[in-house]
């Protein structure tokens, strides 16, 4: 059988074992190959939902909704439940997931394993402050009920605890209420960076949600140049156009990636370009917030070879100078994504021991895998980014050395002892003693 | 067209179950959802209680279907519940191992009660009630083993077959009091429990595409349907294998 990968398809590697979990209260049978390790649907970018030994528990069979209120707007599910399956429950009766990334075809175990976050960071923080409760299941057979006022540490132990903690069988999340599915989004094009710091500063005094893509390929005096999106949920009486979803995939793996320097150059160049609306116009909140999956299979443009995704956060004193040595060092080499993103994180404290995100700059680009030559410009952005006290996001890493994880991890070490004796990833085996 | 707004499932946690009950949920339908495991019919009614409006009427019994003693109290809570009913799902079944069956005959017995008796006895009831009624759809989840023995599977094939044969007559008969009967024969299905078999071949389908088949040929009173539809085609060229070349063959 092909075994679970990742979504940027590396590395390949295959479990002794892979059983799927049908009902949640049924725990996991005896006699499978230790350790076990949760995987939901395969969204995120590297080998935190991977194992070489053992078995991979599929938890996409978990799949049930549990109980909604829809006056609260408090609703419990189980963990495999796709942010996709939620959503088409709760925005036709009012709701939205307060934090989301930038897929909904993740699942809500994996939001929480990896603390997701999204846009509106600066304002509502990440998934987990969200969270009003989860299920562990342990492999010595024990429940654990998890809430954030425990202080038991089981809570901030599994938010971002990377599916370590245990098998987490289902969530109950607080939604936040909306007047319509639409989005009232006003784009911005920025000439460089200094121009951004300055447009990222007065949208974020003022929006729930920013995000900027940049051309990591220009260079000299337009360096960071690119496009801001601020946007708001809509307003309840709003002339709203309609909508209808259309699909498109990627139907086959091509022998070598598209993405080339050719084809990024044109690509950044008319992203660039396009007709921005500072004024401001309405969008749907399945192309806003989730671009990508409307190309099924998108991560297939990268060859068979597949590709790495690198995520890091800088603190905001060392955010320009080091966000700039990372776009030089990028546009050197000719490398670059389809798709550079640049966001400002806000202070609110993550609760998970391992979440990510902190207050400073995330620059997120994908690279396609060209082996050493690649592994090597990694390792020239590992050295930036360590230098200015910053980390990278493990659930889109591939390669982190163990000791920049635990630079940027200081509680690594107390998040052990939460850990599952019977649980375990590659990406935990890699970055830890 | 028939109307789906008042469903019986039997054997509604079966995954092909499962998610026709999510559909017709969907569709606006008030179910009554018969199951083995008490946990799993609960876990299943909560979820359809969540996906359905206050105006939809979910609920459902534990019961094991092998105690037809049980089916006249069933059919009567379920129609209770519904207010009547529009149309019956019967999914529940079990995959004999062929090996046990061969070596123990009360093995085989237990199979046959199982996935043919048991769906006789309901179908019985079921008969009477819609023919009186002179409306409704009976659907039953038969499968492409039934169509023919085969040396892997026969026991579960015979079974079947018996109820495909069932079907068949009893489609006949109510034919001409407006009820409608349909024969569904799945081919391979990836639910969770064939999750450890290679299933990237084109022959595979999900649960949610065969609920939608099954619902579809209820609404449209269909008699016999593959689910995908090409399974017509290959069972078509299986049924028609010469038995002199079949009794060869190692299927």
């Amino acid at each position: 059988m092909t075994a679970p990968r990742s979504w940027n398809r590396l590395p390949r590697v295959a479990p002794d074992a892979v059983h799927a979990l049908t009902q949640r209260y049924a725990g996991v049978p005896d006699g499978l190959p230790r350790p076990l390790l949760a995987h939901g649907n395969g969204r995120s970018y590297g080998d935190v939902c991977l194992t070489e030994q053992g078995t991979l528990l599929l938890t996409r069979g978990l799949d049930r909704f549990i109980e909604f209120d829809p006056q609260q707007g408090i609703l419990r599910c189980e963990a495999g439940v796709t942010l996709a399956e939620l959503l088409a429950l709760v925005v036709p009766q009012g709701w939205f997931l307060p934090s989301t990334p930038g897929t909904r075809l993740a699942t809500v175990g994996g939001a929480v394993a990896n603390d997701v976050h999204g846009k509106n960071h600066h304002a509502v923080g990440s998934f987990g402050h969200h969270v009003r409760a989860l299920e562990l299941w342990r492999s010595d057979g024990s429940i654990i009920a998890c809430r954030p006022e425990d202080d038991n540490g089981w809570f901030s132990a599994t938010i971002g605890g990377l599916g370590l903690t245990g098998l987490i069988r289902w969530v109950e999340l607080q939604l936040m209420p909306i007047q319509n599915p639409w989005m009232w989004v006003e784009s911005q094009r920025f000439a460089n960076l200094d121009e951004f710091w300055a447009l990222n500063r007065r949208a974020e005094a003022r929006w729930p949600y920013t995000v900027a893509w940049i051309d990591c390929l220009a260079k000299g005096k337009a360096q960071g140049r690119g496009i801001l999106l601020a946007g708001q949920h809509a307003a309840a009486q709003a002339e709203l156009p309609t909508f209808k979803e259309s699909g498109k995939r990627i139907p086959v793996d091509p022998p070598f990636s598209l993405v080339n320097g050719l084809s990024l150059r044109a690509f950044n160049t008319l992203y660039y370009r396009q007709p921005v609306k500072p004024q401001g116009a309405l969008t749907h909140y399945v192309p806003y917030f989730y671009p990508l999956d409307a190309i099924q299979g998108w991560n297939r443009i990268y060859g068979r070879r597949g590709f790495y995704q690198y995520q890091c956060v800088i603190p905001p004193r060392e955010a320009e100078a080091a966000t700039a040595a990372l776009l030089d060092t990028i546009a050197r080499r000719g490398e670059g994504s389809f798709l550079a993103v640049l966001k400002t994180f806000g202070r609110k404290p993550s609760l998970g021991m391992l979440s990510f995100p902190r207050p400073g700059t995330t620059l997120a680009l994908d690279f396609p895998n060209r082996g050493d030559k690649t592994l090597r410009l990694l390792e020239e952005l590992d050295a930036i980014v360590r230098e200015a006290g910053g980390t990278l996001y493990p659930g889109k890493d591939a390669r982190m050395p163990a000791s920049l994880f635990q630079a940027g991890y200081p509680q690594w070490e107390a998040f052990s002892a939460y850990v599952d004796p019977g649980f375990s990833s590659r990406f935990w085996q890699r970055v830890t003693p | 067209m028939n109307s789906l707004n008042r469903v019986i499932l039997f054997g509604a946690t079966s995954a092909i179950a499962e998610q026709t009950a999510r559909q017709l949920v969907a569709q606006g339908a008030s179910l009554y959802c018969v199951g083995r495991n008490r946990d799993k019919l609960m876990a299943l009614i909560d979820d359809l209680k969540v996906r359905a409006s206050d105006h939809q009427q979910i609920d459902g019994d534990v019961a094991d279907l092998t105690d037809s003693d049980q089916h006249a109290r069933l059919i009567d809570a379920g129609e209770r519940a519904l207010g009547g009913i529009d149309g019956v799902l019967i999914a529940h079944g079990t995959l004999p191992n062929q090996q046990a069956c061969q070596a123990d005959v009360t093995q085989t017995r237990q199979e046959i009660e199982t996935n043919a008796l048991s769906v006789i006895s309901l179908l019985t009831l079921l008969a009477n009630r819609l023919e009186q009624q002179q409306y409704g759809v009976i659907a039953v989840i038969s499968s492409v083993a039934g169509d023919r023995g085969r040396q892997s599977n026969y026991v579960y094939g015979a079974a079947k077959g018996m109820v495909t044969l069932f079907l068949q007559g009893l489609r006949n008969r109510l034919a001409k009091s407006n009820v409608d009967v349909v024969t569904i024969k799945p081919g391979f299905v990836d639910t969770p429990m064939t999750a450890e078999l290679d299933k990237g071949g084109p022959l595979w389908a999900k649960p949610e595409q065969i609920a939608k088949g099954i619902i579809k040929a209820m609404q449209k009173g269909k008699g016999e349907v593959y689910l995908p539809w090409f399974w017509w085609g290959i069972m078509l060229i299986i049924k028609h294998i010469p038995e002199a070349i079949f009794k060869r063959m190692s299927l």
